[in-house]
């Protein structure tokens, strides 16, 4: 085998060029062992620091998206579980949590952080293996970001007079917390490290489809001597987390998820003292014009709108590209969709795993079937896909309009729809042009440009010359549709304390 | 240069080379490090490593006896395993291309030869188009030669332009590698521009280093170049070759760059005609690696020959 010198053909006419990505020289599997993954063929109920059976006798099942096979089943908490947690938790709130010394409180979600430090690998695992995301980002983002967040609150549950000079502080009481299935351990981490520092105590509940990293979690948290109930876990659906969220006892509401739930709540706690933050929906504005670094634009696109395949309320799934590059950059998304790996999502190599759920699949696919039917040319990766369990080729829809519902509504899923524009002021106006306003990026070299679009967008959070970078000490949250009420940060905080002047 | 001009019709305004942003750039690199590349598709992705290396030797005390032993041990990298590729070429001084022209014989192996004053490339243009005749009179199938990067700071982009293609004209039919010294450029928009500059004067490859200034080769400046060729391919359908040099001595890193030329550039450029390595060191890693995979035993440094 020497050098392999062919002829010179001429040059093919450029429209014809196109970069072939299926190389003779391919990945084998790499699977992550299951192994490490310690799951219980049931669980119960986590309520005042032991594991108790629902009041009902009923389970459900917890499914793999990438197999459709049975991995575990959990206990349905009905009015009486609800009843027994929220018991539990006020108990614990009046008797300890409340009344323990600040640095006794950080020492215990220090120690918890310490725990999902210790056990990520087996975390990771169950992650991907509940929710069908990709084992490089439950191993690289969510559970060292859930870790973090109980580092960095941990920190500043003796230090609150510092947070906020001047005023008293004090903790509302119980906290009745209902998470999504997207970022399952990340998001009970984002819910419960706040509330703990600042003294609350907490009734939990996870999404049906992706309960058990929470109940890991509450394994680590029983591990780790934390008083008994001050975290109580409760798993079931929808009408479970209503229960929580119309109990009388409870002082705090937090809900992440659909904008169309978060009406519902923010109804049925209107006229109540509890207090609400809601983290909804989002169909954010991805911008790129003419003068940006164009390659990493792209790759700060594809991040933006297929990470975790899409099921993302902050994802990018609007990207307004300057019409002078357009052409360019969508070409650049079509040779860069065809080099993502999709499939088993423990396989260290894929980039995209399985759709979260069948229901959340047909959601996905209805919308596309909107897309091309409201005209805009489709283009997906022509990668092969299992032939079991719920999947989505990364799919971008060019040639759309603002009137279209795939640029209106949100698909949460690995769509993206590509819209042009000619001047800043007119993309402005398009990317605000939302009920939502979660997130937004910004795509420039020129810096004052920069200043300007972060100054006029109507969203929480917005990336410039980046996407979806979070860290525990910087606020999120949303404007309009997308919720109120910010995570992280001091400002996450804030939510969790009643303030007085001294 | 009259051939470039026929290729691309009209040449783009250098200063105006698209940017790169570095955090960005230096992000989506390491991305390619968290590959997973085992069993198969490791001792296969090995051996193309191998068959990609310019193995080099550029030393102010190379003799015929250090050339003649290199040439040897390109074309018989490791006898005790069967079936194993040759490198992709010898990497010489002008000097030195006789001596392993002559031992490589019609091997298939070529002879790239630097040139144009390497490295430092201060030299007048009539001295580095004579260095280049030269290396190809000698028998040179390639040459390496390397920008001016003082002209290139002083923003005179037509003066690289035109020694570029001149030089290219003096190669006659020897490819042209044009060394870009990244170490020397400071900035990635800058190593953009000097990739477009290249491949627009008529390089036939890109070369990030001469090896002889830090930092060489990393896979930030890699993948810039990568992107460059990649633009370049769009808009004028040429093909262009890479080669990373310096800094590049073990398996693993070789694999990683192997993933990102997978995923920039694709199947056209899985092979030496396209990509190689500049390395000296890189060969006898890779050589390990592959007694490991085939025996489940990794070998002292003792059993491989050094040159």
């Amino acid at each position: 085998m020497a050098t392999t010198r062919t002829k010179k053909k001429s040059p093919p006419r450029s429209n014809t060029i196109k970069l072939k990505f299926d190389t003779s020289w391919s990945y084998a599997p790499a699977p992550e062992s299951r192994s490490a993954a310690n799951i219980a063929n049931r669980y119960d109920l986590f309520i005042n620091g032991s594991w108790q059976k629902p009041a009902s006798g009923k389970y459900f099942d917890s499914i793999n998206p990438a197999t459709e096979e049975k991995i575990s089943e959990v206990a349905l908490a009905d009015q009486a579980d609800v009843d027994k947690a929220v018991r539990a938790a006020r108990n614990a709130y009046e008797k300890t949590w409340s009344k323990m010394h600040p640095r006794e409180r950080a020492k215990y979600i220090f120690r918890i952080a310490r725990m999902i430090q210790e056990k990520a690998r087996e975390l990771a695992v169950i992650e991907s293996l509940d929710g069908g995301k990709p084992i490089r980002e439950s191993r690289d983002f969510d559970i060292p970001v859930a870790a973090n967040h109980f580092f960095y609150y941990a920190g500043w549950a003796d230090k609150l007079e510092y947070a906020f000079p001047n005023r008293n502080t004090s903790s509302l009481g119980v906290a009745g917390q209902i998470i999504p299935w997207n970022f399952p351990l990340l998001m009970a981490a984002w819910k419960i490290a706040p509330a703990l520092a600042t003294g609350n105590t907490v009734v939990l509940k996870p999404a049906e489809t992706t309960p058990l990293t929470a109940l890991k979690l509450a394994e680590i948290i029983q591990e780790s001597g934390l008083p008994e109930g001050v975290v109580n876990i409760i798993t079931g659906a929808g009408d479970t987390g209503a229960m929580l969220v119309n109990h009388r006892d409870i002082n705090k509401i937090a809900f992440t998820g659909s904008t169309e739930v978060g009406k519902i709540i923010q109804k049925s706690v209107a006229g109540t003292d509890k207090k609400l933050t809601l983290e909804l929906g989002g169909k954010a504005a991805n911008i790129i014009f003419e003068d940006a670094p164009i390659d990493q634009a792209v790759e700060g696109v594809i991040n933006g709108i297929y990470f975790n395949q899409g099921h993302v309320c902050c994802a990018g799934s609007r990207l307004y590209v300057q019409e002078s590059v357009a052409k360019q950059v969508i070409r650049k998304l079509r040779d860069r969709i065809e080099t993502l790996i999709v499939g088993d999502p423990l396989d260290k190599n894929t980039d995209i795993g399985a759709i979260n759920s069948r229901q959340q699949l047909q959601t996905i696919n209805k919308y596309i079937q909107i897309g091309k039917k409201e005209g805009a040319e489709m283009y997906e990766s022509s990668c092969p896909l299992p032939s079991k369990g719920f999947w989505c080729r990364p799919t971008l829809f060019t040639n759309v309009a603002q009137s279209n519902r795939i640029a209106q509504e949100e698909i949460f899923g690995p769509v993206l729809s590509i819209l042009t524009f000619r001047t800043d002021d007119e993309v402005i106006e398009k990317a605000n042009n939302s009920p939502y306003g979660l997130s937004a990026g910004v795509w420039t070299d020129k810096g004052s440009k920069i200043f300007n679009l972060t100054r006029r967008l109507r969203a929480g959070v917005i990336w410039a010359n980046t996407f979806n970078k979070f860290d525990p000490s910087s606020p999120f949250g949303g404007y309009k549709e997308s919720g109120y009420g910010r995570e992280g940060g001091l400002h996450g905080l804030l939510p969790y304390l009643n303030l007085s002047t001294k | 240069m009259a051939r470039t001009l026929t290729i691309t019709n009209k040449l783009p305004d250098f200063s105006l080379t698209p940017r790169i942003d570095q955090v960005g750039a230096e992000e989506r690199a390491a991305r390619f490090t968290t590959r997973s590349i085992k069993k198969e598709s490791k001792l296969n992705g090995l051996k193309l490593v191998l068959n990609m290396i310019d193995l080099t030797t550029l030393e102010g005390k190379d003799t015929t006896g250090k050339v003649k032993q290199l040439c040897y041990k390109a074309l018989h990298l490791h006898d005790a395993v069967p079936g194993l590729p040759t490198v992709a070429a010898i990497c010489v001084y002008p000097s030195m291309v006789k001596v392993a022209r002559k031992a490589l014989g019609d091997s298939g192996v070529k002879v790239a030869s630097v040139a144009t004053a390497f490295p430092s490339g201060q030299a007048p243009r009539d001295v580095k188009i004579r260095d280049t005749k030269y290396a190809v009179e000698q028998g040179a199938d390639e040459v390496d030669m390397v920008i001016s990067r003082g002209k290139f700071h002083e923003g005179e982009y037509n003066f690289v332009f035109d020694e570029i293609a001149a030089v290219k004209q003096a190669c006659g039919n020897a490819r042209l590698k044009v060394i870009l010294e990244t170490g020397e450029l400071g900035t990635f928009d800058k190593i953009r521009r000097a990739s477009d500059i290249a491949m627009y004067a008529g390089a036939d490859f890109i070369k990030t280093s001469t090896g002889k200034i830090q930092p060489a080769a990393t896979m930030p400046v890699t993948l810039v170049m990568l992107e460059a060729i990649r633009d370049f391919y769009y808009n004028t359908g040429k093909m262009v070759g890479m080669k990373p040099a310096g800094g590049i001595s073990k398996s693993k890193l070789a694999l990683h760059y192997l993933v990102m030329l997978k995923e920039v550039l694709g199947e056209a450029w899985m092979n030496n005609e396209w990509f190689r390595f500049g390395a000296s060191s890189l060969a006898n890693d890779v050589l390990m690696q592959i007694v490991k995979e085939q025996t489940g035993i990794y070998q002292s440094a003792n059993y491989f020959s050094v040159d």
